[in-house]
C-alpha cells in the first residue's frame, strides 16, 4: 500500500491523559490543559514503532495512524 | 423584522401582509416544476450555485458527492440557525415555504434520495407543516416524502455533523469526520445536508435556468444572497442582495447607522470585524470581504455604533461561544474558556492580562476540535484584537478607551 503514514488525533475521544506525548515525543506534545498537539509529518520507518505504540497505548483510543498518499 | 424590497429574486414573492404564501399562489407566480433529474445536476453547476449556510461550498460538487455514494440517498433541509443574529432562514421558512421545499423536492430527485426531512426553527414549525400538507393534498411531489422535526436549539447544532447525529437520535453535537455525511448519515445513508436559502436558489433555478441565476452577483459567486442585518442600522432586517454588492449601499438601503457605525461584523458570531471605513470600500463577496480576512459566513451583518467599546464587545461574543461549546474537545472548552477570561479581564483594564500569551491560545486553538467551532471564535477575536487595537492599548495601559 503506498502513501505517508500521519498521526492524528479524535478531539471528542481524547481525555488529555497524554501517555501519547510520553511514548512519541518526536510528533506530539502537549499544551497547558495537557490536550495532545499533533504534527501531522508523515512519520519515517525509523519512527513508526513508537507511532503504533502510542496508538496502542491510548485509553481512549483517540490515536489513530492514516495512511494517504499526497 | 422587516424585509426591503428592491432588486428581489428569493424574496419577491413576499406577501404585504407577511402571511405565509399558499401552494396555490406560490404555483401561479412561478409555475409547476417541471425537470430532468438527471439533468438537475449539470444546470447546477451551469449556474454556480454555492451554499447559502456559512460554508459557500459548491452545491453541484456536494450533489454529484451524495449521488456517487449510492443508489440511495437522503436530503436534509438545514434550517436551523442556530447564529443568533441571523434571521433569513426564518424568513424563507415563515413565508416562503414552498419555495425551499420545490428546491428540497428538486435536490432529492437529483441525488436519488425519496425522503426529506426539514429541520426549523420551532417558531415556525406550524407554517412548514401546513405548507407541507397543501402539498401532500395535492400530491405535487410524486413519491418523495417530506417531513419537519423541529431543530435543536444551539450554536453548534446546526453544523451538519451534529444535525445528523440528532436526526439519529442522538445529541446534537459534532462528530469526528470521517465519515462526512455525503459517505454515511442518517440512518447510514448518503445523507445531502443543504442550507434552506441554497434550495430555495435551487427552486428558482430549476425554472428560470443557469444563465438566468448568473445575472446577478460575480462570476465566481453568482446569484442573490439573503443577508440580516442587525445593530446600529436604523432599520435592521431581512435583505436580499446580488453577491458583490457595496456594504455602503446595503448601509444606504437599512437607513443608515446612527452616528456611523466604529465597526461591522461580518459573517455571524463566528465572522470577522471589518473597520467602519470598510464600508467605503468593500463589496459583499468572499472575495472581495477576504482584503479585511472576512466572509459572507452566516450572512449576518452588525453594525457598532461608534462610541462603543469594540474590546466589550468582543469580549460578550467571545463569553458567548464559550458557553455553546459543544464540550467534547478539550482545546475548546478549555481554550476558549481561557480567551474569553483573557478579554474579560482586558475589558476590566486588568493590568495582568498577558497579550502574548492571548495570541499564543488563539494560534493553539484553532484547529484542534472535531468541528469548526473554535476555528470560528478563535477568528472573531483575532479581528477584535486587530480592529479595536487602539482600544486594547488602552485597556492595557488601564485606560478608559473612550
Amino acid at each position: 500500500m503506498s502513501g505517508k503514514l500521519r498521526l492524528r488525533v479524535n478531539p471528542i475521544a481524547c481525555d488529555g491523559h497524554g501517555l501519547c506525548s510520553e511514548l512519541f515525543p518526536e510528533r506530539v506534545s502537549l499544551d497547558e490543559w495537557g490536550y495532545p498537539i499533533v504534527d501531522g509529518a508523515p512519520i519515517g520507518k525509523e519512527l513508526e514503532q513508537h507511532a503504533r505504540r502510542a496508538v496502542a497505548e491510548c485509553p481512549k483510543l483517540a490515536l489513530q495512524l492514516d495512511r494517504r498518499r499526497d | 423584522m422587516s424585509v426591503a424590497e428592491g432588486t428581489t429574486r428569493l424574496l419577491a414573492g413576499l406577501r404585504a401582509d407577511r402571511q405565509p404564501v399558499s401552494l396555490g399562489s406560490h404555483l401561479r407566480q412561478y409555475g409547476s416544476l417541471e425537470l430532468d433529474p438527471r439533468a438537475v445536476i449539470d444546470l447546477v453547476a451551469d449556474s454556480g450555485l454555492r451554499g447559502r449556510g456559512g460554508g459557500s461550498f459548491p452545491t453541484a460538487t456536494k450533489l454529484l458527492a451524495v449521488r456517487e455514494h449510492g443508489r440511495r440517498a437522503i436530503v436534509i433541509a438545514n434550517g436551523t440557525e442556530g447564529e443568533p443574529i441571523a434571521g433569513k432562514d426564518k424568513v424563507l421558512l415563515a413565508y416562503l415555504p414552498h419555495l425551499v421545499l420545490d428546491g428540497a423536492v428538486v435536490a432529492a430527485r437529483a441525488v436519488r434520495a425519496a425522503e426529506v426531512i426539514l429541520a426549523v426553527p420551532a417558531a415556525v414549525r406550524h407554517v412548514v407543516d401546513r405548507a407541507l400538507a397543501e402539498r401532500r393534498e395535492r400530491r405535487i411531489d410524486g413519491r418523495i416524502e417530506l417531513r419537519a422535526v423541529t431543530a435543536p436549539d444551539g450554536f453548534v447544532a446546526g453544523e451538519e455533523t451534529a444535525l445528523v447525529q440528532f436526526l439519529n437520535g442522538g445529541p446534537a453535537v459534532p462528530t469526528f469526520t470521517p465519515p462526512r455525511p455525503f459517505e454515511r448519515g442518517v440512518r447510514r445513508l448518503p445523507t445531502l445536508v443543504q442550507n434552506v436559502e441554497t434550495l430555495a436558489h435551487l427552486a428558482l433555478i430549476a425554472r428560470h435556468g443557469a444563465g438566468w441565476f448568473r445575472s446577478a452577483g460575480t462570476a465566481d459567486e453568482p446569484g442573490t444572497t439573503l443577508v440580516t442585518l442587525s445593530g446600529a442600522f436604523a432599520r435592521s432586517g431581512v435583505y436580499e442582495i446580488p453577491i458583490g454588492y457595496p456594504l455602503a449601499a446595503l448601509v444606504a438601503d437599512a437607513g443608515g447607522v446612527r452616528n456611523d457605525a466604529s465597526a461591522f461584523l461580518v459573517g455571524g458570531y463566528f465572522g470577522t470585524w471589518i473597520p467602519g471605513g470598510a464600508a467605503d470600500d468593500v463589496g459583499l463577496s468572499d472575495a472581495d470581504l477576504a482584503r479585511y480576512e472576512a466572509a459572507l459566513g452566516a450572512r449576518a451583518i452588525v453594525a457598532l455604533k461608534a462610541g462603543s467599546c469594540g474590546v466589550a464587545e468582543t469580549a460578550r461574543i467571545a463569553r458567548y461561544l464559550a458557553g455553546e461549546s459543544a464540550a467534547q474537545c478539550g482545546p475548546c472548552v478549555h481554550g476558549l474558556d481561557a480567551v474569553a477570561n483573557d478579554l474579560e479581564s482586558l475589558v476590566r483594564r486588568d493590568r495582568r492580562v498577558d497579550a502574548h500569551r492571548l495570541e499564543h491560545r488563539l494560534a493553539l486553538v484553532a484547529g484542534r476540535g472535531a468541528c469548526r467551532h473554535p476555528d470560528g471564535a478563535v477568528r472573531l477575536v483575532a479581528s477584535g484584537l486587530r480592529v479595536f487595537d487602539h482600544d486594547v492599548q488602552q485597556h492595557l495601559s488601564g485606560r478608559r478607551c473612550r
